[in-house]
């Protein structure tokens, strides 16, 4: 998972109520560390386990994104991580012997933080999404919602999908990868209601009598799990309870499948190097995926005509 | 011009009542006549509001002087504002309380902070600023003082986001470019989404970072040594309070049974005008009811004076260096007169030449009769 934004939106704060565990040290740079000039990538993984079962979650975070004067081009740094994490996949499939089990390191989900500034996405924004939605898996969150009463929260809601529309930006999930009716009805709920209005907390507050998560101010206590407060139950459902899987299945067969074609139409450019595999036309098992994407079937077509 | 309406009347010492009659002059009376002169002018005050979109300036705006004026503003969506620029907008207003007159005029600066390259943003703003200080310089050195129309800008709010852990490098570079030029009180925006240890940190990191990069922000001035305790005890607050944390809103709720302004949310109400819940009423009070005049003195007597020695030096510099000038004095060149005064000499002219020429037509009657 990765976790983009500007720098105090609250996604440290995220991960530790996302799985409840103290994942992620909270790293405020301190008075000497300036704001890194460059965009830095923080990647820490865990184990986290759960009724016998194992995760290992990695959670990548991109401090300093977004902060500069001059934002142009602070989005290279993240598509080139996404790009690099492919490549060693491929890297690996590609060999003669493979391990049995390919590690994973490929991002399965994208967070991106909106600012709740209330009136619409920001041009940075725009121009983030256009690219990274191609890439990878990117589900938008409004950070730090507790600043917009709910009216606002709605207006600003439809502001942001109407700017995704007009802009193209196709966020997870996607309308075009929809299996069958159930999931479609299933994802149009969901997609009505992105973005979500997110708080983060990782402290408890006793309220009523019950210790729940929440932010304590002078006129009452935000409690982050209640569905009247603010959305995380529905963003840590979808993430988690419900479309953990989708998210990686559309990983491997979609965004991933992709940059495979792309760069087995570069290599037959590029000149065969020592320890260059030989990428003989793909057997049936690999390519074709049972992923429903139009762009991996179409792509499967060219390559078949390429070679012939 | 007085330094402060605050003033004590010394009465005269008590004693027999004949003497007080002949120590009495009089001129205690000075400040109401003083008082009611102002009153009847009337009094101005230029409020510049910067920071990104989204902070809730306007609403600030209307919470601190309850008059909408941005009644027909549209929002721009964001493909406008790739290309948009940071413009300068100026929204006048005509206050009125007690029978004393307020100008207010609020410079806008929206786009600023927006774009996704924001080298040099706040570049049109100190042009502006730089602006009205030229004109103000010129019209003082003009022929026609009377009616001097004072555009400089005397405050600026500064929005800083809360959502960031200090000040970002957008913050510092438009704080570092307008220090010297404007008095900037910079404000802690949307502070309903914080926690109060959260404030006092931010707060914190603030402070430090401005004296870590230097920026000189106005200070409020100290107060006599003589005032009372609590007067005293209210300044320290506003200065351990600096920046203000502030909430502004344009509605009206029920909080209590009364009707208060104030955010309505699932999980509470926030009260604007409630000390416990933020700066709002510290920030008016020190903006409209107590320093006003301090603002408008600084900007006047420090501001403008480093702008005006600075403009002379770089004329007399370029005098020196043309050596035209010989005498050591800087002389002021003339300003060029503006259009009106040109308008009204040449008005003149023309009606003396007009009567020239009827004198002399009369003159060659007279001599033909």
């Amino acid at each position: 998972m990765l976790l983009t934004g500007q720098s105090g939106l609250g996604k440290s704060t995220m991960v530790n109520t996302l799985f409840k565990s103290k994942a992620w040290q909270s790293n405020l740079p301190s008075l000497e560390v300036p704001i890194p000039q460059t965009l830095e990538l923080h990647s820490v993984t865990h184990v986290i386990e759960e009724k016998g079962l194992k995760l290992k979650l990695t959670v990548t975070d991109t401090p300093g994104f977004g902060d500069q004067i001059n934002n142009d081009k602070c989005w290279d740094p993240i598509l080139s991580y996404i790009n690099q994490q492919y490549e060693q996949y491929l890297q690996e499939e590609l060999l003669i012997t493979r391990q049995r089990h390919i590690p994973d390191t490929r991002v399965h989900c994208c967070v991106y933080f909106v600012p709740p500034t209330g009136h619409c996405l920001r041009p940075l924004d725009i121009e983030f999404l256009q690219r990274l939605c191609r890439t990878v898996n990117v589900v938008p969150v409004i950070a730090r919602a507790d600043s917009l009463t709910i009216e606002e929260r709605d207006a600003f809601r439809n502001r942001i999908q109407q700017d995704m529309n007009t802009h193209c930006i196709d966020v997870y999930p996607q309308k075009c990868l929809d299996e069958d009716i159930n999931d479609r009805i299933l994802n149009s709920k969901i997609r009505k209601q992105i973005p979500f209005a997110v708080v983060g907390a990782d402290r408890e507050h006793l309220v009523n009598g019950r210790c729940v998560l929440g932010r304590k101010t002078k006129w009452g206590v935000i409690e982050v799990e209640n569905v009247a407060h603010c959305e995380f139950l529905l963003l840590r459902d979808l993430l988690i309870r419900s479309h953990l899987q989708d998210l990686k299945d559309i990983t491997h067969n979609v965004h991933y499948e992709n940059y495979r074609v792309l760069r087995l139409n570069e290599s037959h450019q590029l000149p065969r190097g020592p320890g260059w595999v030989n990428l003989a036309p793909a057997s049936p098992g690999q390519l074709t995926s049972p992923g429903p994407g139009k762009a991996s079937r179409k792509s499967y077509r060219d390559t078949k005509d390429d070679e012939c | 011009m007085s330094t402060g309406l605050r003033y004590k009347s010394k009465l005269a010492t008590p004693g027999e009542p004949g003497d007080i009659d002949k120590q009495y002059v009089g001129f205690a009376t000075l400040p109401n006549q003083v008082h009611r002169k102002s009153v009847k002018k009337g009094f101005d005050f230029t409020l510049m509001v910067a920071g990104e979109s989204g902070l809730g300036k306007s609403t600030l705006v209307h919470s601190l002087f309850l008059t909408d004026l941005y009644k027909d503003r549209k929002l721009l969506s964001a493909e406008e504002r790739i290309n948009q620029t940071v413009e300068i907008l100026k929204h006048t207003v005509d206050i009125e309380e007690k029978g004393v007159k307020l100008k207010l005029t609020i410079v806008d600066t929206p786009g600023f902070g927006d774009a996704v390259n924001n080298s040099e943003c706040w570049k049109p703003i100190t042009d502006y600023v730089d602006q009205q200080f030229e004109q103000y310089f010129r019209d003082e050195s003009g022929l026609n003082r009377k009616n001097i129309q004072d555009n400089r800008v005397h405050c600026c709010l500064y929005f800083i986001s809360p959502f960031g852990h200090g000040l970002r490098p957008v913050d510092v570079g438009f704080m570092k470019a307008l220090h010297e030029k404007v008095n900037i009180v910079p404000l802690i925006a949307k502070a309903d989404c914080l926690v109060p240890s959260e404030i006092r940190k931010l707060k914190e990191r603030i402070r430090e970072e401005i004296d870590k990069f230097g920026i000189h922000v106005y200070q409020f001035p100290e107060c006599d040594s003589d005032e009372d305790e609590d007067f005293k005890q209210q300044d320290r607050e506003l200065k351990e309070s600096a920046p203000f944390a502030v909430i502004g809103s344009n509605t009206v709720v029920e909080a209590k049974g009364q009707r208060v302004r104030g955010r309505l949310y699932p999980w509470g109400i926030v009260e604007v005008e409630n000390q416990a819940h933020c700066d709002f009423v510290k920030l008016r009070n020190m903006l409209i009811r107590t320093h006003m005049h301090d603002l408008k003195d600084v900007t006047c007597d420090v501001h403008y004076e480093n702008y005006r020695a600075h403009c002379i030096q770089q004329m007399t510099s370029k005098l020196t260096q043309d050596s035209r000038m010989e005498s050591p004095i800087p002389i002021l060149p003339l300003p060029t007169p503006d259009v009106e005064t040109e308008k009204l000499i040449r008005m003149k002219d023309e009606e003396l030449r007009r009567m020239q020429e009827m004198l002399q037509k009369m003159k060659q009657q007279m001599q033909d009769q």
